[in-house]
């Protein structure tokens, strides 16, 4: 028998180190070739270590959250044969998802110090258990507990007197705290509303902590500014409903994210100081002439910026396909490295639940981000009357240390131009 | 001025000090503690406090020595199990070297802990300035310490009585710990555990020992059953004792003690040495503490179940929070405070704080005596076993004393153990377990006590609560 060390692979151009979000194997447990070990996050996709030998997990590298430098040791394989020798993996791009499935994979279960399960999965309901309890202790009778009950209940937060006590002479047991805990409803303590001093505690990691340090710099670093514009979509709405009435079978339904897209892309054409990059260190503004737009996306695990790229370049079609793909990828979880990154200016939708006015966060290092709130009929005045017309808020942001207010209002300005005549997106120029 | 800054002070080293210092350093807080004495242990400072200085362990290793010493006289004259032994001697002085010994491994010990757990210590006198800041003259100069949290753990001193002042003839508890000979006459104010164990102390050692006690017994603490055997050894050992009886001055000559007992009149008894011990009171004075906005209630620094006192951040434990003045209390109190500071959740909660005399024989008590339970209107189970029943107790002739267990007569809840015999003090841990963990008689009766074991009393104590005893 041989030891075989399978490092952390290159799992993409430039990436240094990887954030392990989950672990497929646990110590003890015999792989097959292929099998996946492990799911480590870079910048925002996850990429599947598969095992590139067969043999018995004898130690795993880190626990989830940890972060792995390429090249450092992820599984300690015991394999047949001599060993001795150490293996990158080879990255597997969360591509196809039939793969993802494919062997059973075990609950992870990160050994020999299992984090504290943090875990995006949906909380298990718990079973409505019979909460063990003895007979009401009469008023002023001081609760029946050992010491580490006592502690276990204070450190929770909990007024032993609202417990009862299931063990003998009323004295309450670690299971009848724990079943308080679980929530447990105590019969016959309906009266007492009991205070619920529950704290759960989760680990953030992966994309959660991802998104949270790059929110939080981006708020740092960049000076936001809002500006709020009123939109007619009267004529686009009515322009999307003939176009989705009149489409081909093959084509996607539109919304109106790609005709926004393509506002962007006439409107930046104009001002290309909107499609640009600010690195702030080195002090230098890019000016992008691909408009390679972010869409953000809501998933399960949170929220995620796939890009269209060259947005210039596509038709409207092409850009609902692509806009629709992508997003689609995103939620399923197998969106890769190149497609979440690279973009040049962001669009951020709500949809139905797009609100009045939001303030949306800018995707560093870009110096954009248009939010569109929720399109409603609205009464607007037009010289002698009242007339129905759906109208939506544009909502954005942007970086005043190199934007300022003037040319983001003219390029709002624009953008609400184009849609309120959606002929003119479509004028070469 | 030289400054330093740290999360926590501890103003005293005795033993709710140094723990609360050892536990904040473990839990990785920067710790600073200032205590007065000198390495020595001069009048009851020191690391390690009264308890390890002039308390707890020094009395421990006269009474030790004393009664060593008394059966080996009592072998010279009669020998129970055939042991005879011939003129035995003993040098006070080398008892005295022997116990500050002991005293000097523990406090060096005490030491070495702190200093395990980067605690940073300061010898010298601490003067409280405000709520954050502290002077301590140490040797090399004043130093100012300003600290986030402070824990005063200043500890007690013994109770001066205005008409006995110490000095000469007239000694403390501190003193008597120290004496390189025995008083021939030696007479004790105050019939509380300081004095009765002192006083059995002399009374072996040869000195003829009168004990004063205004109150109507010895041992008002404690119930009177228990303190039965204790009262009938003393009278064995021939020390007198006076109830009921005030201790009002010092004959002119100096070479008695005069009293007034009631229905009697004044008169004097005669004594080379005079021990007052009438008790403790906390060590309020000289720390500055008059500068903090601390709520004192009769001599006590007032504190909550946190042991947080009326200042924000300003923290207390031991002797300084009142009775009842025990060292495991103290230290207790200082985990609870050192874990609190690290920023966990909380209380000085234990049901129970065991109390042990080391008289002759040996009294614990934990929890309620079947008084205090009758008062607080509980209808109870209570039941002794005595150790003349228990094999272990016979083959270390040493078989006057029970067990004596009360327990609630609804449910089986013991409410209070007590114990009375010939190294009883050792049974406290087993009761302070029971009671902590809210034992029913039935849960003491159903745990197996190794035989032959004085703790077998325990178990049958507890059985006879249930009408099950066996071996009664």
């Amino acid at each position: 028998m041989g030891i075989r060390i399978v490092k952390l692979p290159d799992v993409g151009e430039g990436v240094a180190e990887a954030e392990l979000v989950e672990w497929h194997v646990q110590v003890g447990q015999s792989v097959l070739e292929d099998q996946i070990l492990a799911a480590v996050m870079t910048d925002k996709a996850t990429v599947e270590i598969p095992s590139p030998v067969a043999g018995t997990v004898m130690a795993l590298g880190g626990e989830v959250g940890n972060t792995l430098a390429v090249g450092a040791e992820l599984v300690r394989l015991e394999v047949s044969g001599e060993g001795a020798e150490e293996v990158a993996a080879a990255p597997r791009e969360a591509a196809a998802p039939a793969a993802r499935s494919a062997p059973p994979s075990p609950p992870p279960a990160p050994l020999p110090t299992p984090a504290p399960q943090p875990s995006t999965r949906a909380p298990t309901p718990t079973p409505l258990i019979r909460a063990p309890s003895g007979p009401p202790r009469p008023p002023g009778e001081k609760p029946i507990a050992s010491p580490a009950v006592r502690r276990q209940a204070r450190e929770a937060g909990i007024d032993l007197r609202q417990v009862r006590g299931s063990g003998p002479a009323g004295r309450i047991t670690h299971d009848d705290l724990d079943a308080f805990l679980r929530g447990g409803a105590q019969p016959g303590a309906a009266a007492i509303r009991a205070a619920n001093a529950k704290v759960e505690t989760i680990k953030v990691v992966g994309l959660r902590r991802r998104i949270a340090q790059r929110m939080a710099d981006s708020k740092r670093r960049a000076a936001h500014f809002a500006y709020v514009e009123e939109v007619d979509a009267t004529a686009l709405e009515q322009l999307r409903a003939t176009l989705n009435a009149e489409k081909r079978a093959d084509r996607p339904r539109l919304t109106l994210m790609p005709f926004l897209m393509q506002a962007v892309v006439k409107a930046v054409a104009e001002f290309p100081e909107m499609n640009a990059l600010y690195d702030d260190e080195a002090e230098i503004i890019e000016r992008h002439g691909g408009v390679h737009i972010g869409v953000a996306t809501q998933t399960e695990a949170g929220l995620m910026v796939p890009v269209v790229r060259h947005c210039e370049a596509l038709s409207l079609w092409e850009l609902a396909a692509e806009a629709q793909r992508l997003s689609q990828a995103a939620r399923e979880g197998h969106a890769t490295r190149a497609e979440l990154s690279g973009s040049t200016i962001t669009i951020t939708s709500l949809g139905a639940l797009g609100g009045i006015v939001s303030t949306p966060v800018i995707n560093l290092p870009e110096v954009a981000i248009i939010g569109i709130n929720k399109e409603v009929v609205r009464p607007v005045w037009q010289g002698s009357e009242f007339v129905p017309r759906t109208m939506m808020n544009l909502s954005s942001s942007f970086d005043h240390r190199v934007i300022d207010g003037y040319n983001a209002a003219r390029f709002i300005q624009r953008i609400k131009s184009l849609i309120e005549a959606p002929a003119t997106l479509f004028l070469e120029a | 001025m030289a400054e330093i800054t740290a999360k926590v002070l501890v103003v005293g080293g005795g033993p709710g000090g140094y723990v609360t210092a050892i536990r904040a350093g473990q839990l990785g807080l920067d710790v600073v503690l200032a205590e007065q004495g000198g390495s020595n242990g001069a009048r009851g400072g020191g690391l390690g406090g009264t308890c390890l200085n002039v308390g707890c362990i020094p009395s421990k290793a006269l009474i030790h020595a004393a009664d060593a010493y008394h059966r080996a006289v009592d072998q010279a004259t009669s020998a129970p199990f055939g042991l005879k032994v011939e003129r035995p001697s003993i040098d006070l002085s080398r008892t005295v070297e022997w116990k500050d010994g002991i005293v000097g491994r523990l406090t060096s010990g005490v030491g070495s802990l702190l200093k395990r757990h980067r605690v940073k210590i300061l010898q010298g006198h601490a003067q409280m300035l405000d709520g954050k800041s502290c002077r301590v003259d140490t040797d090399t100069g004043p130093q100012i310490v300003r600290a986030e949290h402070v824990v005063l753990a200043t500890g007690s001193v013994a109770a001066t009585l205005p008409a006995l002042p110490f000095g000469n003839t007239i000694i403390s508890s501190t003193e008597a710990l120290s004496l390189t000979a025995v008083p021939s006459r030696l007479a004790v104010i105050g019939a509380g555990y300081i004095g009765l164990e002192l006083g059995t102390v002399f009374a072996k050692l040869g000195a003829k020992v009168t004990v004063i006690e205004a109150e109507g017994r010895l041992l008002p603490a404690y119930d009177a059953e228990l303190v039965r055997p204790v009262a009938k050894r003393l009278q064995t050992l021939g020390v007198e004792t006076l109830t009921r009886t005030r201790a009002v001055g010092l004959s002119d000559a100096g070479d008695a003690v005069l009293v007034d007992q009631e229905g009697a009149p004044r008169r004097g008894i005669p004594a080379d040495c005079v021990l007052v011990a009438t008790g403790r009171r906390a060590r309020v004075d000289g720390f500055g503490l008059e500068r903090l906005d601390l709520t004192v209630n009769q001599g006590f620094v007032q504190v909550d179940e946190h042991c947080a006192t009326s200042m924000r951040n300003v923290w207390a434990v031991g002797d300084l929070t009142g009775e009842p003045m025990l060292a495991h209390r103290a230290m207790a109190q200082g985990v609870v405070v050192a874990e609190q500071i690290a920023g966990h959740r909380r209380v000085f909660d234990s049901d129970v704080i065991p109390a042990v005399c080391f008289t002759d024989p040996e009294i614990v008590t934990v929890g309620l005596a079947p008084d205090d339970a009758r008062k607080a209107g509980r209808e109870i189970h209570v039941a002794q076993f005595p150790l003349q029943a228990n094999g272990r107790a016979l083959t270390l002739a040493a078989d006057d004393g029970f067990v004596r267990v009360t327990a609630r007569a609804d449910n089986h809840l013991v409410l209070g153990i007590a114990a009375v015999g010939p190294g009883v003090s050792e049974l406290s841990s087993a009761f302070a377990l029971a009671l902590e963990m809210g034992a029913r008689l039935e849960d003491i009766g159903g745990t197996i006590h190794a035989h032959p074991t004085l703790g077998e009393a325990f178990h049958e104590a507890s059985l006879r609560a249930l009408g099950e005893a066996l071996h009664i």
